[in-house]
């Protein structure tokens, strides 16, 4: 049932952001429209703890304000290989283990990985992910394994 | 100051477009126009702020939104074409 | 206060710009596919980042703030999942990583072009 309103709430805020006329006609559409697919989700029973994550409410946006930054370390050393020329950069592929406990958190993990300039998550089996990364540095900083224990802490 | 950036970003679309041309591999060519699409989202954002032309922002949503679509199904054509004729033998 | 804005604005769109034409020059310049990725994805994530902020200071508290912010939270989320299926994709025709390919001595041009072929012979 949470999920289910937690859907609705969504669904009814991106109707309300991108429609801009609030006639009682077109609200009544927004209801109608709100209520038909979450029944539908509901009985096609995709609603759950994997596409509405309710429990990473409060662990997620401290997780996102530092991942931010991150990104924003990890784009300049990009950019500045690109600057550099083809001789500053040593791509390598690397494995790392992911220690999260449910399928949500290590695809948070790998994502986070991809969205991180300098390395994209190339495979993934079981909980190892196949990392390809532009610089040393970049791969090295990865082992370090930081972002896979804040990781772990988010999922709680 | 708009004006400038959607030329930088006409240049940016230029590049990929130059890329998807030269590029050695299919891949390449698919990355240059994934990255195209995501340029022309940000060019379709900029000029809803220039004057007269408003409501391009829905279509700067539709646009990003019918672009992943179809990289997400371009790559899926290539992953399974090459394996469908070895179904169909064995 | 509106030429305070206007500067910040400026700022971001400027410097966004100029990360959509570094990522736009590593798309160029890289030798291999799978360094080319990383490319793109500065283009992806800091050059559309700044640039969407710099118009959410322009744009004030209308209705056009949410349109923006939803643009770069999709944005951020397609640019993700887009490139590790282009990356998967890319690993499972055969295309090896400029690294691993110096041991197997397979050239990228090789390697792609029987998965040209085979992508064409597959069509009925």
């Amino acid at each position: 049932m949470r999920h289910v309103l937690a859907l609705s709430a969504t669904l009814s805020f991106f109707w309300l952001v991108n429609s801009g006329h609030y006639t009682p006609l077109l609200l009544f559409f927004m209801v109608v429209s709100v209520l038909s697919v979450a029944a539908l989700c509901h009985y096609m029973d995709v609603l759950d703890g994997e596409s509405q994550p309710l429990n990473l409410t409060f662990t997620l946006p401290g997780y996102l304000l530092w991942l931010f930054r991150e990104v924003i370390l990890a784009n300049i050393a990009v950019a500045r290989c690109v600057w550099l020329g083809t001789s500053s950069i040593s791509p390598c592929v690397i494995t790392v283990t992911a220690n999260q406990k449910s399928d949500l958190g290590i695809v948070i993990y790998a994502n986070s990985i991809t969205l991180t300039p300098g390395t994209v998550s190339i495979d993934l089996n079981e909980n190892h992910i196949v990392v390809h990364a532009l610089t040393g540095e970049a791969a090295a900083d990865l082992l370090g394994g930081e972002m896979d224990r804040r990781v772990c802490r988010v999922e709680g | 100051m708009f004006a400038l950036t959607a030329v930088a970003l006409l240049v940016v679309m230029a590049f990929a477009l130059l890329r998807a041309f030269l590029g050695p591999t299919l891949y390449d060519r698919i990355l240059a126009v994934n990255n195209f699409g995501t340029k022309t989202v940000l060019l379709l954002a900029i000029i809803d702020f220039l004057p007269g032309r408003p409501d391009f922002l829905d279509i700067a949503i539709t646009y990003a939104l019918i672009n992943f679509i179809s990289i997400i199904g371009v790559l899926r054509f290539f992953e399974y074409a090459g394996r469908k004729p070895a179904e169909k033998e064995g | 206060m509106d030429i305070l804005f206007d500067i910040i604005s400026w700022i971001f769109l400027v410097s966004g710009s100029f990360f959509c034409l570094t990522g736009a020059i590593g798309l160029l310049r890289f030798p291999d596919f799978f360094s080319r990725i990383h490319a793109a994805s500065i283009t992806d994530t800091l050059g559309a980042g700044l640039i969407l902020v710099g118009l959410m200071f322009q744009a004030g508290w209308t209705l056009t703030l949410p349109k923006l912010i939803l643009i770069l939270l999709f944005s951020l989320l397609a640019g993700t999942t887009a490139s590790h299926a282009m990356a998967k994709a890319a690993l499972k025709s055969g295309l090896q990583p400029l690294e691993v390919q110096k041991d197997n001595g397979k050239a990228p041009e090789e390697s792609i072009g029987t998965t040209d072929e085979g992508a064409l012979s597959s069509k009925p």
